[in-house]
């Protein structure tokens, strides 16, 4: 396991690691015959949650190391110093021995100096933000929480869907998420890593299912009065079966206006799975920048408010300046990612 | 005229609600025609309301905490049931979302603001003075007012119940989801309101425990000298006073994004609700050691009493909880690492938080060695303490887990996490609070506890506690998220049932810790503590008789070392009386405690319904109060020499007899 362990934190590639992983498997045998494979995280269909069931499966097994001689010291010393075992040694003025202090200190530190020398290196391996490499160009998906809903919208493919989400197996699915509404937090358990969708910010996420299968999907944040019922399928599928499914929603009459995403947008609990053949370029770009609405998009405000900064107000003063930031909202143009805080990420001092 | 407030604000349609109405409105009838036909309602107020005695309101607090567990295992027992109920065949359960919601939420705002905080606070009070050989804390006046101003918080929220409904945003109310445009109701504004106003009374006490561990120990006794609670509960204290104003700040500005229309936390407007999950942390994590320090400290003084042996590592002891207590402000984003912050964010976060391991990992070895060539004997207290060593060190190593960023990646909100924070602070704080209160309850009222009952407690606990939370562990690998309504899965139902029937057997050990009460009350003439030193124990607090006299000390003690009360018996200085008593001087009693917390909670309620003439006439009338107060000269009086040395020489005949 930790032959696997390294390797996969070295980020070798995912059939690699998979192979090492038979030691972990082995492990994970006995407890998936124990309880029939319940144990969604216990038996991963996706590199990420692999190597995340690896990481899971170490660290307990270092942490071991202390917890169970703290336990059966516990019993141990209790038993053999109890009252009335009078043949115990007792000395009620033992306090201090530089030899215990020593091993009580070097070893937590010992212990917490490999787990954390794993948790340097698997934070920056697993990075939700971090592509998979492999040689399939990955699907591309936009992820949009709403009341209590999920919106996942294909950019490149000109479809979306509500709580479905298909991909093809063995391709890596890059994920751009946001909300409509309040915080929500995606996860696909099977999957591996959850990242919440916060609105106004766009967070990523990449994920890959190695065989075909339906896998839960839900909201792992609660969310209010729907939130119980906010939950999708996680469909991998063949390339062949995606292609096929593609076509379906593609001949799918449904459209997915603005108009239709304000609709879409109203809280709803359970909402039933629903195909949109067409989707209007702008539906991602303006929930991610509040003004599906028709308000004015937070990413014109702050080019607006840089511009301002950099010229003095004088520039923006002008009639021709008012009308623009009034009519932002309706004004067609090219569909962006880049949002008000598409900086890398949205950092805990963006804000500030 | 009544702001927001309406009949239809009454839950009337709500049978679940109206019911328990019933019988607390009942009960309370009850209780106040008891009290009036005994014709206790002067003794009530002029010794124990009124009181300024620290030992008075740390029992107060101590009852307040038990109340409000009651009503915290209400909701649990409510939840737990309704996801047995609402986990298979697609049955909803009888709790439908609007009403669970804010029961998961009351039942973490209750747990953790009006159960853990006033058991642990109310503990300090009791105990801390006595420890260092003080007769009262440095602000006593101060210390009356925290307690009602939380005891006010607590019935804030309790007329949430009847009046209304409670947040439905989960404990910490993140936004944009407790912000007017999603949370329209006045369920948030309780929670806002409750929170400022018991927040007030935990920052005064802070300061006030702060001030007296540090200016008012007795002669000789330096930092190295004090009693690990002590020093448990100035580094909690500590923690205390640098984080509750940034819980204060951050209610204040959620405050006002409500109900002025600003924008600190908000989606629009530039608001940043990050922001707000930030700052709720940065007081969130610190105030995990507030809870679990001042109990280290606990099951410090618990194990060498019962193993009749000196602490093993002292030092050690003293410089981990300085360590955790610094440490605990740089660990706060552990709780949202799914935020898409960067990879060395995450891990800095990450390693921060697993660091903390270390110093509590040797303090539990401490426990171990201090227990190693003792005479343990099985006391409650020392089950307690077993049951924490065992328990806390597994919720030790879960918490470790998640700590590691990717870990946490797929275990983040999952009932695993869940079962992680309840069973550290179940097993660190709750079993804590229950090992002090089994090891102080003498020194408070003159009789132990019952032995058997308790222990009939403490396993009811433990075994419970296990059957409750280990399916949760369970079910979080399994992929089940928390605050869920419903699910519709078999194989989670079965775990679920199990969970359940745990909470029942925790809810028959708080029902053996009443009985537990209520037997040794029964048989107080039995189990009397004659001596004042019913455990052979080592610190200050036991060289005075049981319940400990008003003014704490005849005469100011002298420390040499630690253990000072247990060096005195080697040496037979113990209990050795002056040769004449002096006059003590002590505070006076004061309503204005219970009179201002009274405008408080009417202030609260003023604003949670928006009745504006009442906020300000509320408000004035506090202020008014205030300014009347500062002006009463007659803060103290004298206890004479001869009213001292008699109180004394009864006990003196008790130790003889």
């Amino acid at each position: 396991m930790l032959a696997s362990l390294a390797r996969a934190t070295a980020g070798s590639t995912v059939a690699t690691a998979l192979r090492r992983l038979t030691t972990g498997a082995l492990l994970l045998g006995v407890v998936c015959a124990l309880s029939g494979c319940d144990y969604a995280l216990m038996d991963p269909k996706g590199p990420i949650g692999v190597q995340e069931r690896t990481i899971i499966l170490f660290a307990t097994g270092l942490m071991l190391i202390v917890v169970i001689p703290v336990i059966a010291m516990t019993f141990l010393f209790a038993w053999r110093y109890r009252a009335s075992n009078t043949t115990a040694d007792y000395r009620p003025d033992w306090e201090h021995s530089n030899a215990i202090e020593a091993v009580v200190w070097i070893v937590p530190c010992l212990i917490i100096g490999a787990l954390g020398t794993v948790t340097w290196i698997t934070s920056h391996t697993l990075d939700p933000y971090r592509p998979i490499a492999s040689p399939a160009r990955p699907v591309e998906v936009q992820v949009v929480s709403l009341d209590w809903k999920w919106l996942f919208i294909y950019p490149d493919l000109g479809i979306a869907s509500v709580n479905e989400f298909a991909f093809p197996s063995g391709t890596p699915v890059r994920f751009h998420l946001t909300s409509g509404s309040v915080m929500n937090s995606f996860f696909v358990p099977r999957l591996g890593s959850q990242i919440y969708t916060m609105a106004g910010m766009e967070t990523k996420l990449s994920l890959l299912a190695d065989e075909p299968g339906d896998y839960e999907g839900m909201s792992a944040n609660y969310s209010g009065e729907g939130f119980s019922d906010m939950t999708f399928k996680a469909r991998a599928m063949t390339a062949a079966d995606f292609d096929r499914w593609v076509e379906g929603v593609r001949s799918s009459p449904a459209m997915l206006t603005m108009a239709a995403y304000r609709d879409l947008a109203r809280p709803g609990v359970a909402t039933p799975v629903t195909r949109y053949g067409t989707v209007d370029g702008r539906v991602y770009h303006d929930a991610l920048n509040k003004c599906a609405d028709g308000t004015a998009c937070i990413d014109d405000r702050m080019a607006m408010a840089a511009t301002r900064d950099a010229l003095g107000d004088a520039a923006l003063c002008g009639p021709g300046a008012l009308a623009r930031s009034q009519t932002s909202g309706a004004v067609p143009r090219v569909p962006s990612q880049q949002g008000p805080n598409s900086l890398e990420r949205p950092s805990p001092v963006q804000g500030l | 005229m009544f702001g927001k407030l309406t009949l239809d604000a009454i839950p009337f349609h709500q049978p679940i609600i109206m019911g328990t109405l019933a019988c607390v409105g009942l009960g309370g009838i009850v209780l106040l025609a008891l009290i009036t036909r005994f014709r206790l309602w002067r003794p009530l107020w002029t010794r124990w309301l009124t009181s300024v005695d620290h030992k008075a309101i740390g029992i107060m607090y101590i009852i307040l905490a038990m109340v409000m567990l009651m009503r915290g295992f209400a909701d649990a027992l409510m939840m737990r049931s309704q996801q047995a109920l609402a986990s298979v065949g697609g049955a909803a359960g009888y709790l439908p979302p609007e009403h669970y919601d804010q029961i998961f939420t009351a039942h973490g705002v209750i747990m953790i603001f009006f159960m853990a905080m006033p058991f642990i606070v109310g503990l300090m009070n009791l105990v801390v003075p006595l420890q260092i050989g003080a007769r009262d804390v440095a602000f006593p006046y101060l210390n009356n007012l925290s307690l009602w101003l939380t005891a006010a918080g607590a019935v804030l929220i309790n007329l949430s119940l009847g009046v209304g409904e409670f947040a439905r945003t989960g404990w910490l109310a993140y936004p944009p989801l407790s912000e007017a445009a999603y949370s329209p109701g006045v369920g948030v504004d309780y929670y806002l309101w409750s929170l400022q106003i018991s927040g007030l009374g935990t920052l005064l006490a802070g300061i006030n425990m702060i001030t007296t561990i540090l200016k008012m120990r007795a002669p000789g006794m330096t930092m190295m000298r004090m009693p690990v609670f002590t020093w448990t509960s100035l580094c909690a204290n500590m923690l205390i006073v640098a984080a509750f104003p940034i819980l204060t700040a951050t209610l204040a500005m959620l405050s006002l994004d409500r109900y002025l229309g600003m924008h600190f936390f908000t989606n629009d407007g530039g608001g940043n609700p990050m922001m707000y999950v930030n700052l709720i942390w940065a007081w969130g994590h610190p105030e995990v050691y507030i809870l679990v320090l001042p109990c280290f400290g606990i099951f410090s003084e618990v194990v060498a009493t019962f193993s009749s042996k000196r602490l093993f590592g002292y030092k050690s002891m003293v410089y981990a909880t300085v360590c955790i207590t610094v440490l605990s402000f740089l660990v706060w984003l552990h709780h949202f690492f799914t935020m898409g912050s960067g990879a060395n964010v995450n891990a800095f976060f990450g390693i921060t938080t697993m660091i903390i391991s270390i110093p509590t990992g040797v303090k539990i070895f401490n426990w171990l060695f201090t227990m190693y060539r003792g005479r343990v004997q099985f006391t409650p207290p020392i089950l307690w303490t077993m049951g924490f060593l065992v328990t806390f060190t597994i919720g030790g190593m879960t918490g470790v887990l998640t700590a590691v960023p990717p870990a946490d990646f797929v275990l983040h909100n999952s009932l695993f996490l869940i079962a992680h924070f309840h069973n550290a602070i179940i097993g660190g704080v709750v079993f804590g609070c229950m090992a002090g209160f089994n090891y102080w309850f003498p020194k408070a009222f003159g009789f132990r506890l019952d032995e058997r009952l308790g222990k009939v407690s403490f396993w009811c606990w433990l075994t419970g506690f296990y059957l409750a939370f280990m399916p949760l562990y369970a079910l979080g690998l399994m992929g089940m998220t928390r605050r869920l309504n419903h699910v519709d899965n078999p194989v989670w139902h079965v775990y679920l049932l199990v969970a359940m029937a745990g909470a029942l057997v925790i809810f028959c050990g708080i029902l053996a810790q009443i009985a537990q009460i209520a037997v040794s009350i029964r048989n107080r003439k039995a189990l009397a503590d004659l001596t004042g030193d019913p455990w052979n124990a080592r610190t200050l607090e036991w060289s005075v008789s049981s319940p400990a006299p008003f003014y704490n000390f005849a005469e100011t003690p002298r420390v040499s070392g630690r253990d000072s009360f247990w060096e005195a018996k080697v040496t037979g200085e113990a209990y050795r009386p002056p040769a004449r008593y002096g006059a003590i001087h002590m505070p006076s009693n004061t309503g204005t405690g219970v009179i201002l917390s009274a405008f408080a909670t009417v202030l609260g309620f003023a604003l949670v319904w928006q009745i504006w003439w009442l906020a300000i006439v509320a408000l004035a009338g506090a202020i008014v109060v205030t300014i009347v107060h500062s002006f009463n000269e007659n803060r103290a009086y004298s206890v004479p020499g001869d009213v001292v040395a008699r109180t004394e020489s009864a006990f003196q005949q008790q130790l003889t007899a």
